[in-house]
Formats: structure tokens, C-alpha cells, sequence
């Protein structure tokens, strides 16, 4: 059974398994809040774009496009080893948590703001005339509409982003890959590497699960 | 005007509204007195829909003069505004709805973030006046489960709610199926019995008959002509409303 052994053995299994399971927390809070504030700056960014003054808009459409061009690998560089060096030193884990923020907070402005500008302007008109402010409007109107239209892009960006954390490895934050590529390394074993896998599956398959059902509980016809 | 006088429920002055070179309205006066019941009609593109959308702000007057209760709707800050709307309830073609909300939540929604009811009093108040347009049994239901007849008497359910003044409907009936006109006109017609003041923009000349206390007939961004439904429908004076008549009643034949 050398295939087995060399995928799953289960000493080595045992001798990482504590370490791998510290780095299961790393990797799912940073995941977390990432959605959490990615979610939250996104939505706040495409409700301040709807306002549509130019003085608004313009550099949050350049903060997206910009975000979303770049890949996220290159800017977490820049800040974790770029910044030192004007006397400016962040923690490995605030800077892959605040570049997959930002990513995913500039794709999800754009997601918002794609279905804000398709929906009837009735609907905008609509709520105006029964005297509701602009910001009402907004937030009682048009923003469910547009989130529940968004759900199944805006579940597979978050989950996108939350498997980013990967790269946290690579300025080193103690996640999953960089706790599994060590153990790799010091045991000559793919084990640890099969047992990332596997925890991303333990992770992100209930995640997927979840999406679906979101989708189904929140779906309705226009 | 004189003392002696009541001021009109709503007041049209010199409007004018211009698209860059398209002048759509060119200096409108209509007054509206408390409970009465205008109808508008003429050809598409004769700035019917731009009048009534112009006395909510809808769409932004190039000049004039609009008063509701002798209050101004116009160089007013939005606060200012958002408070004169809740007095001018409109009602569109294209119903509106919030997809999202039951009928309910859609009549009880203006009332709590606007008028700042209290729940249980938006909630009482919404239910009224379902049961008003006939829809109490349907107030727990999402818009897509309503027939467009339904969603539109939900619709006036809505501004019906925020104790308006004056109702603006913007041909409240042409996106129905014919069955389903019936329904609305109906709720119209009990609105009209209970002495709501009501401009009505439509093409349902068979209802501005019955109803309505006066015609106005508009043509090229002016009022060509106005009166009692029987004067306008029964001695037309303008060649323009005799000519766009014979068309309406050529279709109806």
C-alpha cells in the first residue's frame, strides 16, 4: 500500500493533525471577516455610487477597477514588504485579511451596482412618491431587491475570496497551506498536503450547501 | 382670487417643461378644486403624463408654479419635499410594486419610514384600506401572485395610506388585460364617491363620462380645451379635440 501511505499516512496524520487543525481556525476566521467587512464596504460603496456626484463616484469606480485588476498576490506583497521599509510594519495576518477585503469588497460593488441600475427606475419612482428619502429608498427598495437578485454571484465571490487566504502563505500566516507545506517539508510525506485538501473540503463543501439553500429560501419572481 | 373662495386642493401655474429643444409643456394653469375629479386626456405626446409627473417632481418643472393646499412644491429643500409627496399619492401605469414585500409590507413601507407610524397603526391603517380596494384576503401575498388588476388596486392601496390630498393616476388602467380594467375603475369610482380630489390621466373615455367633473384636453404641450365631460365629448369646439375624438372612437368601433 505505498500510495496509501504516501497520501494518507496515519502517523503523520497524527503528528500533524493538532497543528493542522490551529491552522482550520486561522484560515475560517480570517474567512469570516473577510466576507463579513468585503460584503459590508461593497454594499456601502455601491449605495454611495448611487448618489451618482462625480466627486463620489469616480474614485470608487477607480478603487474598483483597480481592485480587481491587480491581483491580490501582488498587492499583499507590496504591503507586507514594501511598508517596512517607510517605518510602517502590519501583521502577516492584517494584510492578507485587509488586500482580500478590499478585492472582494470592489467586485462586490460592482455586482451591486450592475443590478441597482437594471432595476425599473419605476421602482425608484415609486418609493419617492410615497415620500421616501433618497437614503430610504435605497435601503428599503432598491438594496433587497438588488441583494436578492445577487445572491448566487455574490455566495461564489465570497467563496472565491475565502480560498484566497491560501495565499497567506506565502508572507506567512499560519493557515492551512502554509501549516500543510511545512509539515510536507520537514516529513518528506504528502499527507499534510492531503490533509489540507481535505480540510478545505470539510470547510467549503458545507459552505456551498449553505449557499444553495440561501439561494432556493430567497429566491422570487419578479 | 377672493377671500370668499376656498384655495384649490392643487395648483397649476405656468408650467412649463422643457427636454433640452423639446418643450413638452408650455405654460399649463389648472386648478383643482378639494374632491374634484380631472380627467386629462389627448394623444400620446401631448405632455399628459409630463403634467402629472411634474406636480409630484417626478420630473423637474423648467418653470411655473405648483401648490397643493396653497403650499409650494416647488424651490422647496428635499426635506421639504419628501413631506409635500406624501400629500400627492400617484399611481402608474406599470403598477410598481416592491417585488420583495408582501402587499402588506408594500402599503404599511411609506407609512413607518415616512410618516413614522407606529407598527400596529401602519398595520391597521394598511389592512383598511386593502379591504377598501377589496384586497384584504390578499395581504400576506407577494406581488407576483397578484393579477395586474390586484397589484394596481394594491398600488393605490399604498398611497392611499399616507392620507394624500390629492391622487395623481398616470393611465392607471392601459397595462391591464381588458377583463382586469373593470376592477380598478371600480375602486376609482368608490375613491371618487368618498370625495377624494383626483387628477386621472387615461384613455378610458367611457369612465371620464361617468365620473369625471371636468375634461381637460391637452394637445402639443398645451390645454386646448376643458369642460364638463358632456360639453368635451358632446360639442367639442376645437378642431384638434373634434380630430383626435373621431380617431378614439374610429378605434373603439
Amino acid at each position: 500500500m505505498d500510495f496509501f501511505n504516501a497520501f494518507l499516512n496515519p502517523e503523520i496524520i497524527a503528528r500533524y493533525l493538532p497543528a493542522l487543525i490551529r491552522a482550520v481556525w486561522v484560515t475560517l476566521w480570517i474567512s469570516v471577516l473577510v466576507v463579513i467587512s468585503g460584503l459590508a464596504l461593497g454594499a456601502l460603496l455601491a449605495g454611495l455610487r448611487a448618489y451618482q456626484k462625480r466627486w463620489l463616484s469616480w474614485p470608487i469606480v477607480l478603487f474598483a477597477d483597480l481592485m480587481r485588476a491587480l491581483p491580490p498576490l501582488v498587492l499583499m506583497l507590496v504591503l507586507f514588504f514594501g511598508l517596512p521599509s517607510v517605518g510602517i510594519i502590519l501583521a502577516d495576518w492584517f494584510v492578507l485579511y485587509l488586500i482580500l477585503t478590499l478585492v472582494l469588497a470592489a467586485f462586490v460593488e460592482e455586482i451591486f451596482w450592475a443590478t441597482m441600475t437594471s432595476l425599473p427606475r419605476g421602482q425608484w419612482e415609486a418609493g419617492a412618491a410615497t415620500g421616501l428619502s433618497f437614503l430610504q429608498v435605497l435601503l428599503h427598495v432598491i438594496f433587497p431587491q438588488s441583494l436578492r437578485m445577487n445572491i448566487p454571484p455574490l455566495v461564489n465571490r465570497s467563496l472565491t475570496i475565502s480560498k484566497m487566504t491560501a495565499y497567506g502563505s506565502v508572507i506567512g500566516v499560519k493557515e492551512i497551506v502554509s501549516v500543510a507545506g511545512s509539515a510536507q517539508a520537514f516529513s518528506g510525506s504528502a499527507t499534510p498536503l492531503t490533509m489540507a485538501a481535505l480540510a478545505y473540503l470539510i470547510i467549503f463543501y458545507p459552505a456551498m450547501l449553505l449557499s444553495r439553500y440561501i439561494e432556493n429560501r430567497f429566491h422570487y419572481e419578479h | 382670487m377672493t377671500a370668499a373662495q376656498p384655495l384649490p386642493t392643487l395648483e397649476i401655474t405656468a408650467l412649463e417643461k422643457r427636454f433640452g429643444e423639446t418643450q413638452v409643456l408650455r405654460s399649463i394653469d389648472l386648478n383643482v378644486r378639494n374632491g374634484e375629479l380631472v380627467f386629462v386626456i389627448g394623444p400620446s405626446g401631448s405632455g399628459k403624463s409630463t403634467m402629472l409627473r411634474c406636480c409630484n417632481r417626478l420630473e423637474e418643472p423648467t418653470s411655473g408654479a405648483i401648490h397643493v393646499s396653497g403650499k409650494p412644491m416647488l424651490g422647496i429643500p428635499r426635506k421639504e419635499l419628501d413631506r409635500m409627496r406624501l400629500q400627492v399619492g400617484m399611481v402608474f401605469q406599470g403598477f410598481f410594486l416592491y417585488p420583495h414585500l408582501t402587499a402588506l409590507k408594500n402599503v404599511t413601507l411609506a407609512q413607518r419610514k415616512a410618516l413614522k407610524r407606529p407598527r400596529a397603526e401602519a398595520e391597521a391603517r394598511a389592512l383598511e384600506m386593502l379591504d377598501k380596494v377589496g384586497l384584504k384576503h390578499k395581504a400576506d401575498a407577494m406581488p407576483s401572485e397578484l393579477s395586474g388588476g390586484q397589484q394596481q388596486r394594491v398600488a393605490i392601496a399604498r398611497a392611499l395610506a399616507l392620507d394624500p390630498k390629492v391622487m395623481l393616476f398616470d393611465e392607471p388602467t392601459s397595462a391591464l388585460d381588458p377583463e382586469l380594467v373593470g376592477s380598478v375603475l371600480k375602486v376609482m369610482r368608490d375613491l371618487r364617491e368618498g370625495g377624494m380630489t383626483m387628477i386621472v390621466v387615461s384613455h378610458e373615455m367611457q369612465f371620464a363620462r361617468e365620473a369625471a367633473d371636468r375634461v381637460v384636453f391637452m394637445d402639443g404641450g398645451v390645454i386646448v380645451e376643458e369642460g364638463p365631460p358632456e360639453e368635451i365629448f358632446g360639442n367639442p369646439k376645437s378642431d384638434r379635440l373634434k380630430a383626435f375624438l373621431s380617431r378614439v372612437s374610429g378605434e373603439a368601433a
